[in-house]
């Protein structure tokens, strides 16, 4: 009965705090007041039942807070830590995974396999973050704006100068290394929250200089017939353009898991977990942390730079519009649901965020609303994201003759 | 000389509005060493109260000066309750989590507010009315001075002061500076944490809700985005001022409103953001302490 | 014996506050040497002065490794304080929590080894083999720190007296000449303590490495330490050997709270 009590008053609060918004409507030219009562009754249950929810979930936390230190769960695995540590588990579900989107485009339509190719680019974009904030710990907000460096360099070198895709993948992603490396040289000395803020704000200036540069950029308006990668001068009808980008950018997801993976397993993938965990310790252990900062951050611009191109590639167009703080925000959401450094979370997650409001279209209005509660509630109910980013156990054998 | 007088005044209005913004990003800094993200959110609530409520009154028929008294007050008190809420679902959990966590909340919470607004109302701009009546010993100068914007400036010098007694000389301020210099120890000698962190936000958040009533009112359109832009130059203002400090907020507030004012007056309107994020980083990068802070490292 | 760590007349002021006033210590090969004083006299701001964490206002920190010539550390950035050949422990235990133990020593042997991202991505055989040698490497210190039951544990579900151990081991990684010990039992039960007592000699005499300790537990002090530095109010009011710290009419003052005369 308490707990009814309480989650009346929650709902009473948020009725009153929403009332305004959802029941009113103010037309102050016409003068006219539409009254939505509908909607404060919706409301009134929602919130009801959320805080309800929202209590309960905060008390399992806190149990289970306690129920940890009780248990020496040191040496107990769960069954999720074995799918992903387990090779036995492990690998078939890999090419699983991998059989499935090698067939796919042969058993959906066109349309499916376009939804799909935005998918993967969002996976790599999402893998490309995780360096940057999974890892290192840094909050990168403006990470859009590498994106935009990429889809112009495209658009640009190709508009003035002519260059093919495959000569600007390469020198897309070079670019927007470089403007990772300039931009982090000053910033990266940067306490956390302030780096956020400076991103956040280099972001926007780029957006605002593609928008406003009419003479090069061409504005708003944006740059047009972009050419499609060539597959060694063939011509190619709509159907297999669509198939053919699938592929290039399910080689380059491939590439990206690889090369990523093999980064967090390595020397400098340690620095940047331990530059995470610990700054100042970082540093006492012999680590050059501006050094460290400053990898993380050019090669989280690599990745979103060759995104940039490709995604420029794709839609054979670019304005500035997209690349707004919405797109960061979402790719930070992929990072923050999938789990801080966890690849296989961030797959999980950008599949989700993306394919779910494009298959449930009642939900795709919601769909910013949804992303910043998820971010609110990853934080406060499990901060580790899904999939809890799980630590390599390194073979010992050499060890053992010492 | 006109022009330049309408720049000057012009960027005083700015700067007044940032100020007021921005002194709720410095009260949160100080008491909880966070960066409140939302706070720009906060400020666009209250607009689109002050909206509702003028609107609703207008359709009843109530008298002019009824109509600005009551919406905004009910601006204020709104923003207030939003952000006392916000604390206490997207920060208060995370008390004790790692700093990304509380920031990472917060980014989350602005993007949900402006969704809520954009979803519940419209996405398009809305046009507010105009609360403040045209002055009439102002008109042989409406055109280097507004009687909104006068009436803007009044409103962030009493605030100003008002909030700078309030830190200094009663319970409740001297407890936030406490929690300020030491948390810990704030709470053994019996500062009730919570209950002041509360009280940080229920100001800093109806102080926002005015700036927001004011500059919609004298803008006279309003839309969901407003407080995106408007939080970001506002912690500028705060960092430049030095942010944690209450002074620094206005002079921030100033310095970014007349660099604006200037730069777009004189050099070109179409980078007026451009001009604002560009000095953000140039402040971080040089002096991140700001002009008023004090420099402060990690204890080891 | 060779002095490896000459500090001259080092000074430290946090504003107007001097938290240490020309300071002089010095650490020979081999040594076990304590740094101890009262709370808040400033140990573990000297520590920082010398690690490079705070850059001092005004002395000069000479390191002289073996078989090196004799260099000044002073302004140097913590970082390269370390590979220079001086590792620490902290007093707040600061390990990376979600880090395995295994990792946590691992990272020590960054600074000693070059695998850049061009290697960690084709993952070559050199770069195999530097790894295979930091593992190994790493699990035969922990070995001898006793942690090797623990190797793919996270650093944070450790017991305490072990997170202190591991964070010696992780110290001893970075290959050093000089180990500095902030308030190693700080947090421990008097067995652990007790324990730890062979434990840092042991690792002085096999790891060939000196050691610099601040440390509040005086039987500790007393029994491990070749020569003790006593400071006070950022000043250096004594050094000796234990016996002679024991009779000193000054640090008897200074920690049974008397007036300072000279001060």
């Amino acid at each position: 009965m308490a707990e009814f009590k309480k989650s009346f008053i929650a709902a009473l609060w948020f009725v009153i705090l929403t009332f305004p918004f959802v029941a009113m409507k103010v037309d102050s030219f016409e003068k006219v007041v539409t009254w939505r009562w509908d909607n404060v009754l919706y409301m009134g249950v929602g919130c009801f039942f959320f805080s309800w929810l929202w209590r309960y979930l905060l008390q399992r936390k806190e149990f289970s807070k306690t129920e940890d230190k009780n248990k020496k769960s040191l040496f107990q695995q769960t069954l999720k830590d074995r799918l992903f540590s387990d090779p036995k588990v492990f690998r078939p579900v890999l090419i699983a995974a991998f059989c499935v989107a090698v067939i796919f485009p042969f058993l959906f339509s066109p349309y499916q396999t376009t939804i799909m190719t935005t998918a993967l680019i969002y996976v790599v974009l999402g893998l490309g973050l995780n360096i940057v904030v999974g890892l290192a710990g840094l909050l990168d907000l403006g990470y859009v704006a590498f994106y935009a460096v990429g889809a112009y360099s495209y658009a640009l070198f190709n508009y003035y100068y002519g260059w093919g895709f495959w000569s600007i993948l390469p020198a897309g992603a070079i670019l927007a290394a470089m403007f990772g490396v300039v931009l982090g040289v000053p910033v990266l000395r940067l306490r956390g929250d302030y780096l956020a803020i400076v991103t956040l704000g280099f972001g926007e200036i780029i957006r605002l200089i593609l928008e406003n540069w009419d003479e090069v950029t061409f504005g708003p308006q944006g740059i047009p017939n972009i050419p499609k990668p060539n597959f060694f001068g063939l011509e190619m009808d709509f159907q297999t353009t669509t198939l053919y980008m699938y592929f290039v950018v399910f080689v380059m997801t491939i590439f990206t898991i690889v090369v990523v993976r093999r980064l967090n397993n390595s020397r400098i993938g340690r620095a940047w977990i331990a530059l995470r965990e610990d700054e100042i310790a970082c540093q006492a252990m012999g680590i050059d942390t501006t050094k460290t900062k400053l990898i993380a951050f050019g090669l989280g611009a690599t990745w979103a730079g060759m995104m940039g191109v490709f995604f420029a590639a794709k839609n054979s167009f670019v304005n500035p519009h997209s690349f707004t703080f919405i797109q960061s925000a979402m790719i930070l959401c992929i990072v923050v649901l999938g789990g801080m450094g966890s690849i296989v979370g961030a797959i999980l997650a950008a599949l989700i965020l993306v394919l779910l409001p494009e298959y449930l279209r009642a939900f795709s209005e919601y769909r910013m609303l949804i992303f910043g509660g998820i971010m609110i509630i990853m934080m406060v109910f499990r901060p580790e994201g899904l999939i809890s980013n799980v630590r390599r156990k390194y073979e010992l054998h050499g060890g053992e003759k010492n | 000389m006109d022009y330049f007088l309408e720049l000057l005044l012009g960027g005083l209005t700015r700067g007044s509005i940032y100020a007021l913004i921005a002194l709720g990003y410095t009260m949160v800094y100080g008491v909880l060493g966070l960066i409140n993200f939302a706070h720009g959110e906060v400020y666009m609530i209250g607009a689109f109260v002050g909206l509702i409520v003028s609107g609703l009154l207008t359709v009843l028929g109530w008298p002019v000066l009824a109509i600005v008294a009551i919406a905004t007050v009910c601006a204020m008190v709104y923003a207030a309750a939003y952000g006392f809420t916000i604390e206490k679902v997207a920060y208060q959990p995370l008390r004790h989590a790692p700093r990304l966590s509380p920031l990472i909340s917060a980014i989350g919470m602005s993007i949900f507010l402006q969704n809520y607004v954009l979803l519940a109302q419209s996405s398009d701009f809305q046009a507010f009315p105009q609360l403040v009546p045209d002055f009439e010993f102002l008109e042989p100068y409406t055109h280097i001075i507004l009687s909104s914007e006068l009436v803007i400036i009044l409103a962030g010098v009493v605030t100003l002061i008002v909030l700078f007694l309030l830190i200094k000389f009663t319970k409740i301020g001297k407890a936030m500076r406490a929690i300020s210099q030491d948390r810990q120890m704030a709470m053994l000698l019996g500062v009730n944490v919570d209950n002041v962190i509360s009280a940080t936000f229920i100001i800093g958040s109806a102080l926002a809700g005015l700036g927001g009533i004011l500059v919609a009112s004298h803008v006279g359109q309003i839309n969901f985005y407003i407080g995106f832009i408007a939080g970001l130059k506002a912690f500028t203002a705060a960092v430049l001022g030095g942010i944690g400090s209450i002074p620094g907020a206005a002079l921030g507030g100033l310095i970014l409103g007349w660099t604006e004012s200037f730069a777009t007056g004189y050099v070109s309107s179409d980078y007026e953001d451009v001009f604002a994020f560009g000095l953000l980083v140039f402040i971080l990068i040089f002096r991140p302490a700001g002009i008023l802070g004090k420099v402060s490292s990690e204890k080891v | 014996m060779q002095t490896i760590l000459d500090v001259k007349q080092l000074t430290m002021d946090f504003g107007g506050l001097r938290a240490i006033d020309h300071v002089d210590l010095d650490i020979k090969q081999g040594e076990i040497v304590a740094l101890i004083g009262p709370n808040g006299a400033g140990k573990t701001t000297f520590f920082n002065c010398i690690t490079g964490i705070y850059k001092p206002t005004g002395g000069d920190v000479l390191i002289a490794p073996p078989e090196k010539k004799q260099k000044r550390i002073n302004g140097k950035k913590p970082n390269q304080i370390t590979v220079a050949g001086l590792a620490r422990t902290f007093q707040n235990i600061r390990l990376f929590a979600n880090m395995t133990v295994l990792e946590n020593v691992m990272i020590g042997q960054h600074c000693r080894t070059r695998t850049g991202i061009a290697g960690a991505v084709f993952q070559g055989k050199k770069v195999r083999a530097e790894e295979r040698r930091v593992i190994d490497y790493s699990h035969t210190l922990l070995k001898k720190v006793g942690l090797d039951q623990y190797v793919h544990h996270l650093a944070k579900n450790l017991p305490y007296a072990n997170q202190r151990r591991l964070e010696i081991a992780r110290a001893l990684a970075t290959d050093p000449f000089l180990l500095l010990l902030d308030e190693p039992a700080a947090g421990m039960n008097p067995q652990e303590t007790a324990e730890l007592d062979q434990f840092i000699t042991r690792i002085r005499d096999e790891e060939n490495v000196s050691i610099l300790l601040i440390e509040h537990d005086m039987r500790l002090v007393m029994s491990i330490s070749d020569r003790i530095f006593v400071v006070d109010y950022g000043k250096k009011i004594a050094q000796g050997t234990p016996a002679e710290i024991q009779n000193n009419k000054n640090v008897i003052k200074a920690y049974l709270g008397e007036d300072i005369d000279d001060a």
